[in-house]
């Protein structure tokens, strides 16, 4: 009885930590490749992203996987499209009146965390197949390890580009400027991936 | 639990009440949001007016006028205290930025020198472009207490007096274009 209650206990904590290395959304899958280049010219903005796609990724999972059974297979896409936008729409709703100063500076990308692939595949891959709880689970780890990567990627950008940490500068003057411009964001990603690989691969 | 049949009846209706029940919800965040987002964007336009022109202790909202020309409009706050009107904020703008648009403040003493310029949106690139504003750095401080007659708003490179950002030429020219029309229109007003 113990064993198996640790042994569930273990599987939860695996869900949950998949997100960060073996199955970062970023450095793995390699998902949602657009508004991670776009939006980590620094940390902070790295950070909102994620935070804010974190939010959509929990609850639309958590929907998704409440309504499956009611959703026949063939409207399902549509279905899970719309409730995604829903929440989309929700955050940038909220976002634009509680903190516009972020909201301006995330600015086209927040809408698109509609079109981001993380949230469609995480839908259609996991929550609709798995109960509710799991599912929340799922979209927490996958977010948050989204949310790493997207605050990795920024500071790393931001250090070299400007430095600075979290808009803190402590040189005066430019960093190397290529990193905050989109080539930057290219090789600081290509350098990531191949060090998560790496860890990956060692583990 | 079983999946349901997809018959035509069960199709239509899935969509249909997925997109009312989606509709219904974002109906009601909006309801709930407008109040604090106009808010803010009036706490946003205000503080800049606030920054770019001397103390003042009128509402500008109740003065504005708007100067409209191709649909584009050009909002002019002046303010006052004690009933004397002690400076104007321009609100101009310019499609010749690297990103696109920007959108700035502008504030005019009543003899025509600028007071001071604040960035209200842009979409230039960061680390470069986006110096124009003034918390990335000191580009903007050297239009504090010029006045436009004397003061040739061109960057340097095409002969005027303004300093441009290193690597921003593009910007920097679009940000005089903005203070210009700002000036141009101010000029226009107060000549009346």
């Amino acid at each position: 009885m113990m064993s198996i209650e640790r042994s569930r206990a273990i599987s939860i904590w695996k869900n949950f930590t998949k997100g960060f290395l073996r199955e970062n959304p970023v450095f793995v899958l390699v998902l949602g490749i657009c508004p991670t280049l776009g939006v980590t010219t620094s940390a902070v903005n790295g950070l909102g992203m994620g935070l804010a796609a974190t939010f959509v990724l929990v609850m639309s999972n958590m929907v998704v996987s409440l309504i499956k059974s009611l959703v026949p297979d063939d409207v399902r896409i549509p279905c899970f499209i719309v409730v995604i936008a829903s929440f989309v729409t929700i955050v940038d709703l909220v976002m634009s009146a509680y903190t516009p100063a972020l909201h301006a500076q995330l600015g086209l990308f927040l809408p698109l965390i509609v079109v981001n692939c993380i949230i469609l595949g995480r839908a259609e891959a996991y929550a609709s197949k798995n109960p509710v709880w799991l599912s929340v689970i799922d979209g927490l780890s996958m977010g948050l390890g989204f949310t790493f990567a997207l605050t990795l990627l920024g500071g790393v950008r931001e250090l070299l580009g400007s430095g600075a940490v979290f808009g803190h500068k402590f040189i005066t003057g430019d960093g190397i400027l290529v990193f905050i411009l989109a080539p930057g964001a290219f090789i600081v990603l290509g350098y990531m991936i191949a060090l998560v690989r790496l860890v990956n691969k060692t583990d | 639990m079983k999946k349901k049949e997809p018959t035509f009846l069960n199709l239509v209706t899935t969509l249909f009440v997925a997109t009312f029940v989606s509709s219904a919800s974002l109906g009601f965040v909006y309801e709930v949001t407008k109040g604090p987002k106009a808010r803010a964007e009036l706490n946003k336009k205000i503080e800049a007016i606030r920054n770019v022109v001397p103390e003042f202790d009128s509402s500008p909202f109740d003065d504005k006028t708007e100067r409209c020309q191709n649909e584009r409009c050009i909002t002019l706050y002046p303010v006052k205290k004690a009933g004397e009107v002690v400076g104007t904020a321009v609100e101009s703008w310019t499609q010749q930025g690297f990103g696109g648009e920007i959108k700035l403040m502008v504030g005019f003493l009543p003899d025509g020198t600028i007071y001071d310029v604040e960035v209200l949106d842009h979409k230039e690139t960061p680390g470069l472009g986006d110096k124009i504003d003034r918390k990335k750095s000191d580009f903007t401080r050297q239009f504090q207490n010029k006045n436009p007659g004397a003061f040739s708003l061109t960057v340097k490179k095409d002969g005027g007096s303004v300093d441009a950002i290193t690597a921003a030429t593009i910007s920097s020219r679009a940000f005089c274009n903005a203070v210009q029309r700002a000036y141009d229109v101010y000029r226009k007003e107060s000549s009346h």
